[in-house]
């Protein structure tokens, strides 16, 4: 607020200094000194004080900031506001409590970013009020930030131009919050694409892909010729999405490319459309390497791997030089399977199926390079056939051991499979082999987890709890089963809440722990109920 | 009064919790998972175990009957008051029916609960006895008063006396005495029985250190202390109300003795300061009928939350009674004839213009009065410099907010409500600038809490 002007504007600044000073050395104008002085200042300086107090006047406005921009999608049911308040005020209380997950009450921190991809699958826009907290919780944890940016939408942006603490989310939103220009506008795109900071292009580059693959090619093409190597390699690899046949050309130009990361990458994606020109040439090649020995009583895969990588190779991606401690036959020959169309392979076999084709034998220790190969392409491709044949049936006793096919490549076939195909294989494989090594391939899975799949976890950690063994063994399985398990499985729950009677050979005082356990479980499902009921009741 | 087929909301169970961390268990236990039994009465009570980390779970039982706020019982060993069973449990109830479903009062909670309002009743009755002996003896009680107020005098006496040497050796030297001085000033005050002036005093001590500009500070505080001293020793000739005033800012007792106002009372706001021995918790309510604001004080023994809680957006159908004192807003909460609903109405507003001016008018009947409750209109929050400012949506004038307000999350709370757009905003204005505490957006939307 501003100062009241007039009668006296000394008067006060007088006595300011004489109080400082002291009456005994300086007695304001008008005041009569001596040892009265001293109230009389006071009688003086309180009459003062009031009338300065009760003249106070607003100040002048400063400079309003730009309205945010207006968020049109609508608003969250209030039951869900509450619930998104009191997750982010657990987050506020966060920090003590040493962080071990015991008990049997809820986490609810690991429940909100199910609760932010809820929401935003259902295109609600945020509670204003709500933002600041949002936007601190993105900041302490990176992974939640693309959901919670997402939901926090433009206000959040506009938020946090205003507060260097939220500086993250400028970085984090391409533009810095502004909104990428529409498709429509050619001449804002172009501007924005010649002029904007890198991650602003690569969001421009991204969003236009996403509408129209051919839109964002064209204008990668445009300045491509200029770009620096890295910056490149980035916007190429914003082709991966909906990558097709017409991105063939723009890629084999770019299988020239001087850096070698670029020409790596376009193989890559060219290897990844089985119609290409590269794909037939790495069929071609692929192809002279393997075939069938009929001579032999059993059909048998023999494998000759190429003497040399020449230019044409390396031309089309291959990487001349293997890492210390693998031949160089084998190390060229794994990267022209796992480029080749895996479409080839029936024709060169003697027309057998992927199944078939993968139980023949192989000779000379050649199996694990070959099937580790097409594992890769399958991924590549996409080829839901082949990852079935890789993988094989879950209950196979090699499924659960270190095979051909490692735990982490199984995890990457089962997601070229349709998402029920992959929680049946799974449920399969934890049904025989137990949950030990179950929590990379549980984590493809989509959630909630279907059914069977939720059936066979919580009879593993029954028949884990039968055995005698303590629940933390299971922790990350049971925390993962608190946030996939179907929330509509709590009722079947209940009989595990109770503590059971301790066994001779049980470990002492597990049972109590896992009642304890499965309590939580049961109350966290109750929640994840409650919430996705709060969420869809609009 | 019951409250039966009103539930809370999760804030006003929230509001119930003494600090943070109580907030945040008893947050997690408000999920069926450890509970068991749990139920709820007509007659308000509720219910339930909770499975702690011993065998035997804990009983918790809630009375919500009592106007006056609830009354929680829990075997548990927690010394927080009212512990996060007590909170988990009643944001179950809060929750909906399922958890918490009605059913007949199990013993061990009626036992409690019996006794606990037949003791309240019995407590009612002595008080309702005791006002008719005290005013039944009314020598006693004017002998009483009269040596308090003797005691007071010689105690205002003495502190003109400090103050004239404070000022004769000028206030310089008050920046080396440091606190010392200032609290043995304060604790003669306590001994005067001035309560009132002790915190004054004790609060001058903090001055010097409180950067620039602190010689106007201290001077601005000194001679409101004076001003007060004047007040009580020549208390016969003021006004009835200024006299009243300057009895409540001496820190005299007063009963709320106005006559009782049935109304719609909007909670404008509720906030809680705390020292290391006292929580004491504000709460503004707006009479929609009458136009009037009260402030309703509630206090709670440190590290416990104060009884009364009013959540922000509630409304309530009760009768408030005034304490003396021209210009006090202070009051005291009589009969409540429904429970708290969610309010619909919000306060009219003024501009910064009229929150300026109404706060200079009030000084005239107090002039010891630090701001006042005023609800603005259509203003929008704006950055100026390090600091915040509400402006008119459409005038030149601003109020600028208090440190305090600055350093506050509700600030990025208002910011964000508003978005650069008007918004209305009650708070309290006063000579060091605006504290927001409550504001509502433009359109519909429930009030939020800021403080």
């Amino acid at each position: 607020m501003s100062k009241p002007s007039a009668p006296a504007p000394d008067a006060w600044e007088e006595l300011v200094t004489s109080a400082l000073l002291g009456t005994a050395r300086r007695t304001p104008p008008g005041l009569a000194p001596g040892p009265e002085a001293p109230m009389a200042l006071l009688d003086a300086a309180a009459e003062e004080t009031v009338r300065r107090r009760a003249g106070l006047r607003p100040a002048r406005a400063a400079e309003r900031p730009q309205p945010a921009p207006e968020d049109t999608r609508p608003p969250l049911p209030a039951a869900a506001a509450r619930r998104l308040a009191i997750l982010l005020a657990d987050r506020a209380g966060a920090g003590g409590g040493g962080g071990g997950r015991r008990g049997t009450a809820p986490d609810l921190m690991e429940l909100l970013p199910q609760w932010l991809s809820t929401a935003n699958t259902h295109s609600y826009a945020a509670p204003p009020q709500l933002l600041p907290a949002l936007l601190d919780a993105a900041r302490g944890r990176t992974d939640l930030r693309p959901a919670a940016l997402a939901f926090a939408g433009p206000r959040a942006t506009w938020l946090a131009r205003l507060n260097p603490d939220w500086r993250f989310a400028l970085r984090a939103t391409p533009g810095g919050g502004a909104a990428l220009p529409p498709p429509e506008d050619t001449a804002g795109v172009r501007q924005l694409w010649e002029e904007g900071l890198f991650a602003e292009r690569v969001a421009l580059l991204a969003a236009i892909r996403s509408r129209e693959a051919a839109a964002a090619r064209e204008l990668l093409a445009t300045t491509w010729a200029t770009e620096r190597a890295e910056d490149r390699l980035m916007f190429l690899d914003s082709l991966r999405m909906g990558l097709g046949p017409d991105d063939e050309p723009f890629l084999e130009q770019a299988l020239a490319d001087r850096s070698r990361n670029v020409r790596s990458t376009a193989a890559e994606l060219l290897s990844a459309l089985p119609g290409s020109a590269l794909a037939a040439r790495m069929a071609v090649r692929a192809g002279a390497c393997v075939s069938v020995d009929r001579s032999l009583d059993t059909p048998t895969v023999v494998v000759e791997a190429p003497h040399e990588c020449d230019a044409g190779m390396e031309r089309d991606g291959v990487v001349p030089k293997a890492p210390t401690g693998r031949g160089e036959r084998s190390w060229w020959f794994g990267q022209l399977v796992e480029a080749a169309p895996l479409g080839v392979w029936p024709g060169r076999l003697g027309g057998r199926t992927p199944g078939e084709i993968v139980a023949l034998p192989v000779a000379d220790d050649w199996c694990n390079e070959l099937h580790a190969a097409w594992c890769r392409a399958a991924v590549r491709q996409r080829d839901a056939g082949w990852a079935r044949a890789l993988l094989g049936a879950p209950a196979a006793p090699e499924a659960g051991g270190p095979g051909a096919v490692s735990l982490a490549e199984r995890a990457k076939l089962l997601s070229t499979l349709g998402s029920d195909e992959r929680a049946e294989w799974v449920a399969g494989f934890i049904a025989t082999h137990g949950l030990s090594e179950a929590f990379q391939l549980l984590g493809v899975c989509g959630v909630p987890w279907a059914a069977p799949l939720g059936r066979a976890v919580v009879d593993a950690l029954n028949i884990a709890r039968d055995a005698g063994s303590y629940p933390w063994s299971f922790s990350g399985v049971m925390g993962l089963a608190e946030r996939c398990l179907d929330p509509g499985e709590a009722g079947r729950l209940e009989g595990l809440m109770a503590v059971p009677d301790e066994g001779e050979d049980a470990s002492p005082g597990a049972g109590g722990y896992w009642a304890e356990a499965f309590q939580r479980l049961v109350s966290t499902l109750r929640l994840r109920a409650a919430m996705r009921e709060e969420l869809e009741s609009a | 009064m019951t409250q039966q087929g009103v539930r809370w909301t999760a804030d006003q169970v929230l509001a119930l919790a003494p600090d943070p961390a109580s907030r945040k268990a008893g947050s997690k236990l408000g999920a069926a998972g450890p509970w068991s039994e749990a139920g709820s009465s007509d007659e308000g009570t509720v219910w339930g175990l909770c499975k702690g980390s011993g065998s035997k779970p804990y009983q918790t039982v809630i009375d919500i009957a009592d106007a006056a706020g609830p009354a929680y019982k829990c075997s548990c060993p927690s010394r927080k008051f009212p512990c996060k069973h007590a909170l988990g449990l009643l944001l179950l109830w809060a929750g909906g029916e399922g958890a918490v479903p009605p059913g007949p009062v199990p013993d061990w909670a009626e036992q409690w609960t019996e006794g606990r309002r037949q003791r309240a009743q019995e407590k009612r009755t002595a008080a309702a006895a005791g006002s008719v002996a005290a005013s039944g003896d009314p020598e006693a009680a004017r002998r009483r008063a009269e040596r308090r107020a003797a005691r007071i005098t010689a105690g205002a006496t003495e502190l003109e006396q400090r103050l004239a040497d404070l000022l004769r050796g000028g206030l310089a030297g008050a920046e080396q005495a440091g606190y010392g001085m200032w609290e043995e000033t304060a604790a003669r005050m306590v001994d005067a029985q001035a309560p009132g002036l002790a915190a004054r005093v004790r609060e001058l001590g903090a001055i010097p250190s409180s950067g620039p500009g602190w010689p106007v500070r201290l001077l601005e505080e000194c001679a409101l202390i004076h001003l007060l001293d004047r007040g009580w020793l020549r208390r016969e000739g003021l006004p009835d109300g200024l006299a009243s005033t300057v009895r409540s800012r001496i820190g005299l007792p007063a009963s709320a003795d106005g006559p009782p106002v049935r109304d719609r009372w909007l909670v404008l706001a509720q906030y809680d300061t705390a020292d290391t021995r006292l929580t004491t918790r504000r709460i503004w309510l707006h009479g929609t009928d009458s136009g009037r604001t009260a402030l309703l004080l509630s206090y709670g023994a440190a590290g416990r939350a104060p009884e009364l809680a009013l959540p922000v957006g509630l409304e309530l159908d009760a009768e408030v009674s005034a304490h003396p004192g021209s210009g006090q807003l202070r009051a005291s909460l009589g009969e409540q004839f429904a429970p708290p609903a969610p309010a619909v109405t919000r306060p009219p507003g003024v501009t910064t213009e009229q929150a300026a001016a109404r706060y200079g008018d009030a000084l005239r009947d107090d002039p010891w009065l630090e701001s006042v409750p005023v609800t603005l209109d259509q203003v929008i929050p704006v950055p100026d410099g390090s600091s915040w400012q509400l402006a008119d949506a459409d005038a030149d004038s601003a109020l600028p907010l208090t440190a305090a307000a600055r350093s506050r999350p509700g600030l990025w709370r208002l910011v964000a409500l508003s978005g650069g757009a008007p918004v209305k905003v009650f708070g309290e204005c006063g000579h060091r600038g605006f504290t927001p505490l409550t504001a509502w957006p433009e359109g519909a939307g429930e009030a939020v809490r800021l403080c």
